[in-house]
């Protein structure tokens, strides 16, 4: 057991009170209390308290001792609203069949980092979560102890039923809940040992699992309110243009059409938030009574659009300086190419050194130079971009899907003006996030359209609006040179890595600390193309390549590639290379020598080419291995084997859907996925011609493990998602005899490569 | 503006709308059924899956007036307690993750073992291709299905 201090007040005590009892919570009607049970297959449902005491803001206990936990951070499927609940449900000792998850609204006075990203919730949440549990836990134990006039210390609990040692006497958790909400909150409390954790660990069904495959509502666009109307938006054709003037009066009269204006969501003195990146800040709206009578309307209104002149000066910078001649500042996706190819090649600013890389590769007898690229990305989450809003004189409300409502708000009280207690902002599931909705436009444009009607509204963005909007994973840009001797050892390392309009370099991070000349690079290229956080941001390209290129170099080394990585970590492990490494190398290898010895690595039968990857980032380590083959151009995966080391696993089967959907991600963005542009304009606004990976080209069998080791939980939305690329590249080499340095693979994939055979 | 009668779920409802008003906008916005998903709006996601007369059809490419004086199941009218074999069998896999696009791939799935009690691997890959999944969770979905159809033959 450890101590911790509670930091619990009495001032958030107070205040969750009015939130929880406020009945505003989304998503809350009986079914929350209807679940499938741990089969998953009987329905179980549980009968609601006559009342409810509040212990802490994360809890409260009906008087039938039916808890409820309050889930504090946004879920866009990366199942906190499941795990986070479960870890207070582990400290306050209660039988998670007696548990009822709810979604906190935003109360920065309870809760802190309201957030999804990063893959923070659970490595972030893991301390606090546990504190109010145990926590309420002790509360619990106080006002059972007065009432047996027992102490405490002679009182222990089990699944929510508190026992007095030394006598036969039982209380349950319902019947103090009313008391144990009166006790002071104590300073410090008790956490358990891991080895006692009866929760944590072992799996637990999706909370919303009923409601998702019933179709209830539970996302921001099945959000229905009395008077409610719809809003949509026009936007720009391309980036690099803007709103010049429109003829609304014919599509005014269209039938359920209620008004047609233009809006300005960032003025231009608005103090923007980190999160406030937007595409385009001038719109046309248009509003009515239903969807489909609105984006008929959208179809059929006159706007014209101008070249934007500051976005113009900027392009003429850039292209000129790279002697292109286009200065319109409608950006083209192969400029982008020959830029990047020619920034690339040129020396950048040097972030890490190590030894003298310059003059070992003067005196290598082999210099080894593969360069990778990919491309835009869109986000494409499921759900469309959208948000509820209804903004009256003196108070905001505000319900959908955010990852970054803490963020939102501060938007919301700088562009409307009001205090930050007047703006209520609500949850909604998300229908993905991706980091697509860590970028609050779409918020504070509902918002402005609300308090420009006066009316409550839903914005709803259609697809073509979501894909064309921007915000999109950057184009990158890589290249990696290796050094070697005459004995065929390597003697420096060189990356060299860049894009539009940011770098995916992370100069601490493997193989760094492994090599003893090492030199890292980074450049950037400026663009009028919005761009944000996507999936494991940089590393979602940089793993990839990285992977690629040391598998080449481990061939030409004359090694097997996963003992070649091996034996790199083991040098960074005993003999490190500088100070700022930023990962473990035990912790490292340990990912990569479960996966061979649980893939059978080194037994593989002929017919199936087989790839291997590993990373860290966002806290956690993945290694990969891809089995496959190409069938005419077909790509088919037979097999993933993923060995993952997060620390603690809170809810393992859970875990391992993560783990399988960002494997089955990232092999579909490197393999299929693609943005372009022409004259600003993006070159695919719907499915049918944007690729995603759909069944018959998703693995047909995915095998994850988990280290076991204690540590505390890191988290898994993101560490899954990079590596896979790598394995993906490393696979298809194996199968066709070619190397794959440009994401999307299929493109090369396509234009004739013969199969190995 | 025109009154259409349509029978969903087994229940017959009079709708005023655009002829052209796709069913999924009808289901969402006029009758409060938002177990239906908009994805793509041009019938290349598969969120917005239903059954017209037991066949699975993209609603948002399905105009009131064609689907009106047929029958019309959607995820809500499945089953009566959400105990379909494939919902059960979805929940025993937790095949969700954010769970958007879930009802349509259900929806197609049902379709698909009515027609094929036990469909092979490949069967359901061909028979699951037009229901894209952002999140990913296609090997739960076939272990799902796969598990349905054996209760269902059970």
């Amino acid at each position: 057991m450890s101590k911790v201090k509670t930091g619990i007040g009495r001032r958030s005590f107070i205040k969750s009170v009015s939130f929880a009892g406020g009945g505003l919570l989304i998503g809350f009607n009986w079914l929350a209390c209807k679940r499938p049970n741990e089969d998953g297959v009987e329905e179980m449902v549980l009968e609601m308290p006559e009342e409810w005491f509040e212990i802490n803001g994360y809890l409260k206990i009906g008087d039938n001792g039916v808890v409820t936990i309050y889930s504090p951070n946004p879920e866009i499927g990366q199942n906190v609203k499941t795990s986070m609940p479960m870890i207070v449900a582990e400290e306050l000792d209660v039988d998670w069949d007696m548990v009822v998850v709810e979604q906190a609204p935003l109360n920065t006075d309870i809760f802190t980092r309201q957030l999804a990203g990063g893959s923070q919730s659970i490595r972030q949440g893991w301390e606090s979560l546990r504190t109010a549990g145990a926590t309420a836990r002790q509360m619990l134990l106080i006002a059972a102890a007065n009432q047996l006039e027992a102490d405490v210390a002679d009182l222990t609990v089990d699944k929510g039923v508190i026992s007095h040692k030394g006598s036969d006497r039982k209380l349950e958790y319902g019947e103090v809940a009313k008391a144990a909400s009166q006790v002071a909150v104590p300073e410090e409390v008790e956490l358990k040992d891991n080895n006692d954790f009866k929760i944590i660990g072992t799996s637990r069904k999706n909370v919303d699992g009923k409601k998702i495959v019933t179709g209830q509502p539970l996302y921001g666009l099945d959000v229905y309110k009395d008077g409610m109307l719809i809003a949509m938006v026009v936007q720009p054709p391309a980036f690099g243009m803007q709103f010049k003037s429109m003829n609304a009066d014919e599509v005014k009269s269209m039938p359920g059409i209620v008004d047609v204006f233009t809006i300005d969501t960032y003025p231009e003195d608005m103090e923007k938030e980190w999160s406030d990146t937007a595409a385009f800040s001038k719109l046309a709206v248009v509003v009515g009574e239903t969807t489909w009578q609105v984006m008929q309307a959208k179809k059929a209104l006159n706007v014209e659009w101008e070249l934007n002149p500051d976005l113009v000066k900027k392009m003429q910078i850039l292209e000129k300086s790279a002697g292109m001649d286009g200065t319109s500042g409608l950006e083209n996706t192969n400029i982008h190419a020959t830029l990047m190819a020619e920034t690339g090649a040129r020396n950048s600013e040097v972030v890490r050194r190590d030894g003298d890389p310059e003059a070992e590769f003067k005196k290598a007898s082999r210099i080894i130079e593969r360069t990778y690229t990919c491309p835009f990305l869109a986000h494409n989450c499921l759900e469309p971009m959208n948000f509820f809003a209804n903004v009256t004189e003196d108070k905001a409300e505000l319900l959908g899907p955010i990852q970054t409502p803490e963020y939102a708000e501060k938007s919301v009280n700088k562009r409307l003006g009001f205090e930050l207690e007047d703006i209520d902002i609500q949850m909604t599931r998300m229908g993905g996030g991706f980091g697509r909705r860590l970028y609050g436009h779409f918020l504070v444009e509902a918002a402005v359209i609300s308090q420009k009607m006066g009316k409550p509204i839903k914005l709803v963005y259609s697809r073509e609006d979501d894909m064309t909007n921007g915000v999109y994973r950057p184009a990158y840009h890589v290249t990696y040179r290796a050094a070697l001797d005459e004995n065929n050892n390597l003697t420096a390392f060189h990356v060299n890595a860049g894009g539009i309009p940011e770098s995916p370099l992370f100069a601490n991070r493997f193989p760094a600390g492994a090599v003893d000349n090492y030199l890292a690079e980074s450049w950037s290229i400026d663009t009028n193309i919005s761009v944000g956080a996507f999936r494991a941001p940089r590393s979602n390209f940089i793993a990839g390549a990285e992977q690629s290129f040391l598998d080449e170099l481990a061939e030409e080394m004359g090694k097997d590639p996963i003992q070649f990585r091996l034996d790199m970590l083991k040098r960074a492990e005993n003999d490190p290379v500088g100070e700022k490494n930023d990962y473990d190398p035990a912790r490292y290898a340990g990912v990569l020598e479960m996966v061979r010895e649980k893939s059978n690595w080194g037994k593989e039968t002929s017919n199936v080419a087989r790839g291997v990857s590993a990373y860290y980032c966002h806290n956690s380590y993945v290694a990969q291995i891809l089995d496959m083959s190409v069938n005419g151009d077909q790509p088919v995966i037979h097999k993933v084997t993923c060995a993952v080391d997060c620390g603690i696993v809170v809810n393992p089967d859970a875990a391992k859907n993560m783990v399988e959907g960002g494997t089955v991600d990232g092999i579909g963005h490197a393999m299929y996925s693609q943005m372009t542009f022409k004259e600003g304009e993006p070159q695919h606004n719907n499915f049918d011609s944007y690729r995603l990976i759909r069944h018959p080209e998703a693995p047909k069998e995915i095998d994850v493990y988990f280290i076991e080791n204690g540590i505390d939980p890191t988290g898994l939305g993101e560490p899954p998602f990079p590596p896979i690329m790598g394995a993906l590249a490393n696979a298809l080499y194996k199968a066709t005899g070619k190397r794959f340095y440009n994401q999307p693979f299929i493109n090369e994939l396509k234009s004739g490569v013969k199969v190995k055979g | 503006m025109a009154e259409f009668n349509i029978t969903i779920n087994g229940k017959e409802q009079t709708v005023d709308a655009d002829p052209q008003t796709p069913l999924l906008w009808v289901l969402r916005d006029h009758l409060n059924l938002v177990g239906t998903k908009y994805g793509c709006g041009i019938a290349q996601c598969g969120a917005c899956t239903v059954h017209f007369n037991g066949t699975a059809v993209r609603s948002c490419q399905l105009p009131i007036s064609t689907a009106a004086n047929n029958e019309i199941v959607t995820i809500e009218g499945l089953s009566e307690k959400g105990d379909h074999p494939v919902q059960k069998a979805w929940l025993e896999h937790d095949v969700p993750q954010c769970g958007y696009c879930q009802a349509g791939q259900i929806m197609t799935a049902t379709a698909l073992l009515k027609k094929n009690p036990n469909p092979s691997d490949k069967e359901i890959e061909n028979a699951m291709y037009g229901n894209i999944c952002r999140c990913g969770t296609y090997t739960r979905i076939k272990a799902a299905i796969k598990t349905a159809a054996k209760s269902e033959q059970s």
